[in-house]
């Protein structure tokens, strides 16, 4: 939200020697450092943080990947890498003293394999382009950000990306077999297999999800499933948000895993339907969409039963798609709801707390009583499925108090998805948008073995420095500000 | 006398700072599967229980030393169960061990291995520090994910106390079919089924015979089974148990069992002795006498690697060869979790 980051002057000398150093083995158009080149890096998805990188380097290969890392290693240049620069947490946010590798032009799907169901690509690689490959094959990718048709892959690895399907299709963590990744040194390692596992230790997880922390991820081979035979979706209205919570549980314990469970609340409902038609019943408290896919077979045999319990949990309306425009109409309101919010407001902040679905009504209660203490209105999307909450905050950067108070909101929704058991972020990662958060989530010997682990890969700490995980100082720091929520956590810590 | 949590921690300080070696022992069913190991037992099991099991959130979290058979049984009663399907290799099997190896049986390329289903963990590192990592929830992308890296380590970075994993409803439907067929046809036809809508969540190939087993609503497994045919197999959740298990006939006998993982499209292993494949071709169990370095190069070649699973020269060493910067990395991973390299040494690589 504001920008933490204080814009450091461009130390010249430094800025020349790195240059000269990558232009050894670099074109002269992969290496950027004037001014209005490096800007348009000077944020991502995240765009109220914003820093100017020292230098922009735009390898095309991988062995460029390698000689950049290990040039930036032997100088001790911080490096941030970037996809696409869609992500929402800060996650590829320069340093004004560091180096911006950006991935964007390793964007070749290098092998499609059909028969073992598997495609091999670059990090650039769009999201949404692996799928439309697989295609022919009748075959996809399945996590689907809603940023899919921009995303590259590369950052999904990075930051372990989802998507309207993951209670059924699981994590990016959970659809890759391999990576290929540049340590800082510049060493090409390869973790996960060939097959469904490997020798030692679970490095693909560990590195799923790591914020460009831990290496540069150069290749990866995703798993691709065969494309359901068809899907449905029944839209089920409630007149208020804890039954239509009560209906997902109903929906869980009848053994049903539905492939997409969204619900909304009546705020974004009247954002979503004067801009896309959807057909959803304005007068609802919270809306469900609940979406069945596989043979015919089962989704005509799951979609009747989730229809009656949609029904006996007490929906005043339930609606089935009848046929495949139907069912993208009813997703095309869920789809539009970020930009839909957007026209209500000159800014929205979108938070992304995961919670125990059975707390749900209790949370977003605590959210409307924020809303009158903020005095800033939040509309809510959530992955009712997986408990993933998207409140979204509305506000006017512009209006100082404002911008405060939204960010102070967005905190407090993340303190109480701790408290009743849940965390800071489902999928959209730390970054530095909730680098503080952290401190609040995780104790001095949880952050401590995070850096241990960082150390492993890093010892230098060049890569994406002040992302993810914050330093037991910041976090002492945090705490004398927050002193309900820090104060106990770090005792051990000198206080000056 | 005080609570075991308590009692593991105050054991793992003093053995790190004489640094002497802990063998952490769950149920003791897999003492066979890695290397051995040395150092005094830090026993887990008296830590047990389910803490919490809710089946509308699909979430059950327990303590280590739990019978995995207790907690199958709590879920099966909620229709429920573990995706992952985890072997038991005896009835002594405890959740801690199950996680620590991070085996998974036979629903595993079609549900997810275990690792994919943890959420979640307790553990107490090599100080002694007891550490939360992940969570009860289905999505968390907040610090590494120490808990799927923990998964599989083979007790050699912590003590698990407990875990939290997501739950799976129990199909309502399930049969099993079986067709006579050759390896290599057997082959080609996993990976085909395996690119189209099908229920399938197991598959095997032993003795000239291929088992699949169709699971989900029943309307689409009856149909399923008339696309594919075959003849149905009257006892097939006994099958699947004991492949599971290694109870199986292939599994009887003295000759060292090798694990081979590899690539689902591998054509069939060129080497000699009885093979049993599984995992839609992603997993080949050789019963060899062959010398390790000549499986190792087959499975290497073949973009995979080879476990020595059961019996065989324990000179070889249980797991494949690392390369050596994963080897560099694997100890600065160890060295970062356990500094006083007092968990389980040598279990995994004689390394560390």
């Amino acid at each position: 939200m504001s920008a933490p980051v204080h814009a450091i002057p461009v130390d010249f000398e430094r800025q020349r020697a790195v240059c000269a150093a990558l232009r050894a083995f670099m074109p002269e158009h992969g290496v950027l450092f004037e001014r209005e080149d490096v800007t348009p890096y000077e944020c991502d998805g995240l765009s109220a943080y914003r820093q100017v990188p020292m230098v922009v380097v735009l390898p095309e290969n991988e062995e460029q990947v390698c000689a950049i890392l290990e040039t930036c290693y032997a100088l001790r240049v911080p490096v941030t890498a970037r996809g696409t620069g869609t992500g929402l947490s800060g996650g590829a946010l320069p340093l004004g003293n560091g180096v911006l590798l950006s991935m964007a032009k390793l964007m070749k799907i290098v092998a499609l394999d059909p028969l073992a169901r598997t495609a091999r690509v670059q990090p650039g690689v769009r999201n949404l382009s692996i799928s439309e490959a697989a295609a022919p094959h009748g075959l996809y990718y399945a996590p689907d950000p809603s940023s899919q048709i921009a995303c590259s892959i590369g950052g999904n690895v990075a930051e372990n990306s989802g998507g309207v399907h993951c209670l059924k299709y699981g994590l990016t963590v959970h659809n890759v077999l391999k990576l290929r990744v540049a340590t800082i040194e510049g060493e090409i390692i390869e973790v996960g297999g060939g097959g469904l596992d490997a020798a030692g230790y679970d490095l693909l997880a560990l590195m799923t999800g790591s914020e460009g922390l831990l290496g540069v991820v150069t290749e990866i081979t995703v798993k691709l499933l065969p494309r359901p035979e068809c899907a449905q979706v029944v839209l089920a209205a409630f007149d208020d948000v804890a039954t239509a919570g009560q209906a997902v549980a109903n929906v869980i314990a009848a053994g049903i895993i539905p492939a997409g469970m969204e619900m909304m609340d009546q705020p974004a409902i009247l954002a979503v339907e004067p801009f896309v038609n959807a057909g959803y019943p304005t007068d609802a408290a919270g809306i469900l969409l609940c979406e069945s896919d596989g043979t015919r077979e089962e989704v005509a045999d799951e979609i009747s039963r989730i229809e009656r319990i949609m029904e006996d949990s007490g929906a005043h309306l339930v609606r089935v798609s009848r046929d495949e425009s139907e069912r993208l109409r009813f997703w095309a309101g869920r789809k539009a709801a970020f930009p839909a919010v957007g026209r209500l407001s000159p800014d929205y902040y979108c938070m992304d707390g995961t919670i125990p679905r059975k707390r749900l009504a209790e949370v977003l209660r605590g959210i409307t009583e924020m809303e009158k203490k903020y005095e800033l209105r939040c509309a809510n999307v959530f992955h009712a499925g997986d408990g993933n909450l998207h409140p979204l905050i509305l506000y006017d950067a512009n209006d100082r108090r404002q911008l405060q108070n939204a960010e102070d909101f967005g905190a407090e929704i993340l303190k109480l998805c701790i408290d009743v058991g849940g965390t800071i972020t489902g999928e959209h990662g730390v970054g530095v948008e909730k680098i503080d958060s952290m401190c609040v989530q995780f104790n001095s010997a949880e952050l401590e073995t995070f850096h241990a682990l960082k150390h492993a890969f890093d010892e230098h700490a060049l890569l994406n420095p002040g992302k993810a995980v914050p330093t037991l100082h910041r976090c002492a720091e945090f705490g004398r500000m927050h002193v309900h929520s820090g104060a106990e956590k770090f005792p051990e810590l000198p206080r000056f | 006398m005080s609570d075991p949590v308590t009692q593991f921690a105050d054991a793992i300080r003093s053995a790190a700072d004489g640094k002497r070696p802990l063998n952490i022992r769950g149920g003791g069913s897999k003492t066979f599967y890695g290397n051995p190991t040395i150092g005094e037992t830090l026993d887990v099991t008296t830590y047990r229980g389910i803490i919490e099991y809710e089946p509308t959130e699909l979430v059950i979290t327990a303590r280590a030393g739990t019978p995995l058979a207790d907690i199958e049984a709590a879920m099966r009663e909620q229709g429920q169960m573990l995706g992952f399907e985890p072997p038991h290799f005896g009835g002594n099997a405890t959740l801690g061990g199950c996680i620590a190896a991070g085996l998974s049986g036979p629903r595993r390329p079609y549900a997810g291995s275990a690792r994919d289903f943890v959420l979640g963990l307790r553990l107490l590192d090599g100080r002694g520090s007891d550490l939360h990592f992940g969570g009860q929830v289905m999505k968390n992308v907040a610090g590494y994910d120490v808990s799927r890296l923990i998964t599989g380590s083979l007790g050699t970075l912590g003590v698990i106390l407990e875990v939290s994993l997501k739950a799976l409803p129990l199909p309502p439907s399930e049969l099993t079919l079986c067709r006579e067929q050759t390896q290599c046809e057997a082959l080609a036809l996993m990976n085909e089924w395996a690119g189209k809508p099908l229920p399938i969540t197991a598959t095997c190939h032993v003795d000239g015979r291929m088992y699949v087993r169709l699971a989900g609503a029943t309307p689409a497994v009856h149909s399923a089974l008339a696309k594919l045919g075959g003849e149905t197999l009257a006892d097939g959740a006994t099958f699947w148990r004991e492949l599971r298990d290694q109870r199986h006939a292939f599994f009887a006998g003295e000759s060292p069992l090798w694990r081979v993982s590899l690539p689902s499209i591998a054509p069939e292993l060129q080497l000699s002795g009885a093979q049993l494949i599984e995992w839609g071709g992603a997993l080949r169990w050789l019963r060899s006498d062959s010398d390790a370095m000549s499986i190792r190069k087959a499975a290497r070649n073949g973009d995979g690697h080879a476990t020595r699973f059961r019996g065989g020269d324990p000179r070889s060493g249980a797991f494949h060869p690392l390369p050596s910067p994963m080897l560099k990395l694997h100890k600065r991973v160890k060295q970062a979790m356990d500094p006083a390299g007092i968990f389980n040494p040598g279990r995994l690589y004689t390394d560390f």
